[in-house]
């Protein structure tokens, strides 16, 4: 018996698919399978978060729906998946926010951003808000660096806080890897197949639809919306370095490294989101965890956001319009960084944790 | 009355989208009749997940070569000659040539699976099993412009001297129309899944097998080709049986339902007593006795009887073992007389001589004076907890089939072939699979009778 009632399904579930391995060959969740024979709640919660959600063996299955053996793994995973990030979240006093995610994020966000226009209509005079601003520090005349600074640094520290704790007890309930081998390679290896989405190919073909013919978007899709995030978050170091080292403050010019790592990074974030909800809209039903479409869209919306947010306040910066955009911008990072652990964010760290520990019982294999 | 098409394919397998895709590839019209619903489409094809063919060298995923002559041999092997040598050899020629073909048609390879290695170098396996392989021949089929009709009950076959005119297909909303083609395909399998058939030579026993596949495969275009006149081949009374596990479904329960842990252990009757040598050759080459060995038995069940010590030596199971801490509380559980059990298990436990157990080799752990013998890998059963799966025979497939030529064309009774009728897969595997079987042979049949009897239909169809 398991904590949970989903998780007496994934047991059964890897209990059948143990004894059949046709899948093998599709991705990681089944050769890791092999190498047990029976599943603790660690276990499945690793398999769980290896999942990159396909549905490649669901429609290779002659067990899926109707059979009577009903194996549907793509959908049981993600459900064990999203409990799993309750399960390990930090503080659990917050786990419950997992719940409701779609409807938290939305408050959350909302209030973030009212709170920086009326911050900056309350500490700052009328014209300075709607007045046009340029060269050097224009943006600190709404909203001083230093303040600026520390308090996003305080909720990304948090963020990182709460997300190392959450996947340090993920990590301690998986337990060893089996071979018990734990290297520097492993990490490598999880690095490339994370940042190629090695798993989300549906055996090579692409993720699976409604209609049968596999594609490759969602793959295409999400490396704009990662890649779009992490050259973002590239522009935003630079330009700190550039404050802090260089004495150089912003807005800068368009050809300036911040901004064009910014810009590129902004169309991601508005290209790559989109797609993903449309795609997310094609995929059958029967293979996604419902419950959790909040989840998944409020991040997508989050993402977007922020993307969008971005480059209307590059666009507009030497309007008047600058003022409430620079507000709306940074109330949406603010609400992305502080709802980051509590979010579908956290999909990637996890999966990235079960890569790690993947390619690590890989590795223990092959040199055994 | 309905339209007509070039090609009529009855059947939805390996085989028949192998014919369909070839007679769309030559340019013909193509309708596929499917008797099950989209989900179970493909019969037995849903349950495999590799093919043999020939090779000369070494490929991505083959260990090594596996040639013309080495597959003739082993076939030879597994039938007792019980083959056409002209139609085998044509067949096993034609395989090497499918191995690219069928990737052509979307099917990916994979290296052979978990617990298959000694299939490593003579058996393609199919990416996400038989279904993916299926999936693919009928998007491929599709994208060519191939109809498919699911859920396609044919009642009846208008035959004239040998050639075919028309299909009567039952439709369950717009009920009966004829469907006109100037040539057909039969590829709608055996009869494993009609009971009353198999009845027919088992008697009452049948009602205890359990069909592997689904319960699609009741063989009635075979009965109506074989009562129009069509020359018929293979023994009608047999068919490929394993024992799998008794708490399967009925129908579909597939390859997860196996047990490949008869070496490891002893298997008894319902009166407790032991009736064959477990240890008799090497698993998995007697693997297909044991469906045979079991439905000889009385109400066609056994049961695997083994130890806590052997529990890893085999894959895992769907179905976890029955346990008892004594043997007479797993009797007990198992509905046996538990002092027959006992007595089975003390005197084979007193008949094991000592030795070096080997699983992969033919070991010399063996009993001395029982009836039977266990001739290798013969140890005691003592330590608790007892276990055993109980088995009943899974029927895999059926041999009785309609007789062709090279071409893949149907022979009529008097030997003539006929006009514009072509058969592929197990409808017509006992032409060159006259009993016994070895692993992927079925697909092999299938693909290469497939392709040749669609491209020699859509080639009478054009003429």
């Amino acid at each position: 018996m398991h904590a949970t009632r989903i998780l007496d399904e994934a047991d059964r579930l890897m209990t059948v698919c143990n004894s059949c391995r046709y899948c093998e060959g599709l991705c990681a969740v089944f050769p890791a399978m092999e190498m047990r024979r029976a599943f603790s709640d660690g276990d499945l919660n690793y398999l769980a978060n290896l999942c990159h959600g396909c549905g490649a063996c669901y429609v290779d299955c002659q067990f899926s729906p109707p059979h009577e053996f009903n194996v549907n793994v793509p959908k049981t995973l993600a459900i064990v998946r999203a409990e799993s990030y309750a399960a390990y979240a930090w503080p659990q006093a917050l786990s419950g926010t997992f719940a409701r995610n779609g409807l938290v994020i939305s408050i959350i966000a909302a209030l973030s951003m009212a709170v920086f226009i009326l911050g900056f209509a309350i500490w700052n005079d009328r014209s300075v808000l709607f007045g046009v601003h340029t060269g050097p520090g224009a943006f600190y005349r709404l909203m001083p660096h230093n303040a600026m600074a520390a308090l996003f640094s305080a909720a990304l520290l948090y963020a990182i806080l709460a997300l190392v704790l959450s996947v340090r007890a993920f990590w301690r309930d998986i337990g060893p890897p089996i071979g018990g081998r734990a290297d520097g390679g492993s990490i490598f290896q999880a690095i490339r197949d994370a940042g190629e989405l090695r798993y989300l190919h549906g055996g090579g073909v692409g993720c699976y639809n409604e209609d049968d013919k596999p594609t490759d978007r969602r793959k295409l899709y999400h490396h704009l919306t990662f890649y779009g995030f992490l050259l973002c978050f590239a522009a935003t170091s630079v330009a700190t370095l550039y404050h802090y080292v260089l004495g150089r403050e912003a807005p800068y010019p368009w050809w300036d490294l911040p901004v064009v790592l910014g810009t590129l990074g902004g169309i991601g974030l508005i290209i790559g989101p989109i797609g993903l909800f449309a795609a997310k809209m094609r995929r059958d039903p029967a293979l996604l965890d419902e419950s959790r479409y909040g989840m998944d869209v409020g991040f997508i919306a989050m993402l977007f956001l922020t993307g969008l947010t971005g480059m209307a306040l590059l666009l507009l910066r030497e309007t008047s319009a600058m003022g409430p955009l620079l507000a709306l911008h940074l109330g949406a990072v603010f609400a992305l960084f502080i709802t980051m652990p509590y979010g579908k964010f956290v999909h990637g760290i996890y999966r990235f944790a079960a890569l790690v520990r993947y390619a690590q019982e890989r590795r223990s294999e092959a040199s055994a | 009355m309905g339209s007509k098409y070039d090609v009529l394919v009855i059947g939805g397998g390996n085989a028949a989208l192998c014919a369909a895709i070839a007679a769309r590839r030559g340019g013909a019209s193509v309708l596929v009749l499917e008797g099950a619903p989209k989900f179970y489409r493909g019969g037995n094809t849903r349950h495999t997940r590799n093919m043999r063919c020939a090779h000369d060298a070494a490929t991505e995923i083959l260990t090594g070569p596996y040639t013309e002559e080495e597959f003739w041999e082993d076939l030879l092997r597994v039938t007792g000659g019980q083959t056409d040598e002209v139609l085998a050899r044509h067949m096993i020629r034609e395989s090497k040539d499918i191995l690219n073909w069928i990737v052509e048609q979307g099917v990916r390879w994979q290296p052979s699976l978990g617990g298959t290695l000694s299939l490593g170098r003579t058996n393609s396996f199919f990416l996400g099993g038989g279904r993916a392989m299926l999936n693919a021949l009928y998007l491929t089929a599709e994208q060519l412009g191939v109809e498919v009709e699911y859920d396609a009950e044919v009642i009846d076959l208008v035959i004239e001297h040998g050639m075919f005119l028309a299909a009567r297909l039952k439709r369950p909303v717009n009920g009966e129309i004829e469907i006109r083609a100037t040539s057909l395909v039969a590829a709608a399998g055996g009869f494993e899944a009609n009971i009353e058939w198999l009845k027919q030579y088992w008697g009452e026993a049948a009602d205890n097998f359990l069909i592997r596949g689904t319960p699609y495969n009741r063989g009635w275009i075979l009965k109506m080709l074989l009562d129009k006149g069509v020359q018929e081949v293979g023994d009608p009374t047999q068919c490929h049986a394993v024992a799998i596990d008794a708490r399967a479904p009925k129908f579909d329960g597939g390859i997860i339902t196996r047990h490949d842990s008869v070496v490891f252990g002893i298997v008894v009757n319902k009166h407790a007593q032991r009736f064959y040598d477990e240890g008799e050759d090497i698993w998995p080459k007697r693997y297909a006795i044991w469906g045979r060995l079991v439905a000889a038995q009385p109400d066609q069940i056994a049961y695997i009887i083994f130890d806590s010590t052997v529990v890893t030596s085999f894959m895992p199971t769907l179905f976890p073992p029955i346990a008892g801490q004594t043997v007479t509380e797993l009797a007990a559980k198992l509905d046996l007389d538990p002092a027959a059990l006992e007595k089975t298990i003390t005197e084979f436990n007193a008949a094991v001589r000592p030795g070096t157990f080997d699983h992969t080799i033919l070991d010399d752990c063996r009993t001395e004076g029982i009836t039977p013998q266990k001739t290798h890998w013969a140890r005691r059963i003592a330590t608790p907890p007892y276990l055993a799966y109980p088995v009943r025979p899974g029927i895999t497939f059926t041999y009785l089939g309609t007789r062709v030529n090279k071409e893949a064309r149907m022979l009529m009774a008097d030997g003539r072939p006929s006009a514009n009728m072509f058969a592929a897969g197990e409808i017509m595997a006992g032409n060159v699979l006259g009993k016994g079987y070895a692993a992927g042979m079925g697909m092999t049949i299938g693909s290469v009778f497939g392709r040749i009897a669609g491209r020699e239909a859509a080639k009478h169809a054009r003429n």
